[in-house]
């Protein structure tokens, strides 16, 4: 007989599944290194508005967030569908916020105190009069290094 | 008979599963936090916020963004889109003459005398209404942060053949030496100095 007639047609080989960990473990890292924890919950809507000339937040430890946007759903009974302030995990009003800079300030350490820049982490739907108000309150406490945290994209489509 | 030192193979069939189960966890659990956006500096608070400096007309672009996201450039209705350039043109203006000592010899625009003397005395003024949307506001500030932008890589491109955004990221770095960090710094602040960004965020009131 020829020796090609031995092979059975029809049957496919198995596909080894033995690196399927290895693949599974690449990823598991990746997720595992890029994860960072959320420190505060955020009970705000966040969706923040898109910029093109971003300049990256280098050191975490200089940063003070600050979030602004619509409560939540599960928040909005309690608190209306108006912009409000988060301080850390909770609503705030605005003459708050000074205080909770200079608190917040204080807490790190000193040689970072002067260099503090403060993140406004604001949905792109809210208005311009809070943010103002804000404006106002971290020059009072002198922290004037602003960072409008943003997601790099094009500006034009934060007007729809 | 066995050896009794063999030891017996453990069954990795299971490995698979163990580590997608991580796996899902961490996908679920993964906030990728954004930390970039837009710096600025703000200006230091003064008791009679009434001692504004008074200001040359041609010196000043009013920008105002009204609540349905209309924009008004020196009184003119403008697109969002042909923004950069109207900032450009005014910041590069360089209208001073050039015997005087605030003639700026690296402008490249018009020098028209109804616009901007030089770069440094170019202020844009931002106003706003409290009922316009922080979206529309970051693009505005988005546009003339990139009219900047280009003006400060054209000058450092002419001067250190690097533009200014590179500098800026490579200063960021953790890793660039303290050496090349100086040096950064140095040529960052001179560029800087060419095109302070002078942007204000109320109305400024002029004089002609």
């Amino acid at each position: 007989m020829s020796k090609f007639a031995k092979k059975k047609s029809g049957e496919l080989p198995a596909v080894s599944t033995a690196s399927l960990p290895d693949i599974v473990f690449m990823l598991l890292f990746f997720f595992m290194t890029v994860t960072v924890m959320k420190d505060s919950d955020v009970m705000v809507e966040n969706t923040l508005p898109n910029a093109s000339e971003i300049k990256k937040l280098e050191k975490k430890d200089r940063v003070i967030y600050l979030y602004v946007g619509k409560p939540t759903q599960n928040y909005q009974k309690v608190f209306g569908t108006e912009s409000r302030i988060q301080l850390n995990d909770k609503f705030a009003n605005v003459n708050e916020v000074g205080d909770y800079i200079l608190s917040e300030r204080a807490k790190k350490p000193q040689e970072l105190q002067n260099v503090l820049t403060t993140a406004l982490k604001v949905d792109k739907d809210a208005n311009m009069g809070i943010i103002s108000d804000i404006k106002q309150q971290l020059r009072r406490v002198n922290a004037l290094k602003v960072n409008y945290t943003t997601y790099q994209g094009d500006a034009f489509n934060n007007l729809q | 008979m066995s050896k009794r030192t063999d030891v017996p193979k453990v069954n990795a069939g299971s490995m698979a599963d163990i580590a997608f189960l991580l796996l899902i966890f961490f996908l679920v659990t993964t906030v990728i936090e954004t930390n970039a956006g837009l710096d600025r500096r703000l200006p230091r608070w003064n008791d009679n916020d009434t001692t504004i400096v008074m200001r040359y007309e041609r010196n000043v672009l009013a920008i105002f963004l009204d609540s349905n996201g209309k924009l008004m450039a020196n009184n003119n209705l403008v697109q969002l889109k042909e923004l950069k350039t109207v900032a450009l043109d005014f910041i590069d203006n360089g209208g001073s003459l050039s015997t005087s000592e605030e003639y700026c010899s690296y402008c490249k625009g018009e020098r028209s005398a109804t616009s901007s003397d030089n770069p440094a005395k170019a202020v844009i003024s931002l106003a706003s209404n409290r009922e316009t949307s922080y979206g529309a506001y970051i693009s505005v500030q988005n546009e003339l942060v990139a009219a900047y932008n280009e003006l400060r890589n054209r000058e450092a491109q002419r001067l250190f053949k690097m533009n200014f955004t590179d500098m800026e990221t490579q200063y960021g770095k953790a890793e660039t030496s303290l050496i090349v960090k100086k040096e950064l710094k140095e040529r960052i602040v001179q560029i800087q100095k060419r095109y302070p960004l002078n942007i204000i965020d109320a109305p400024t009131i002029t004089k002609n």
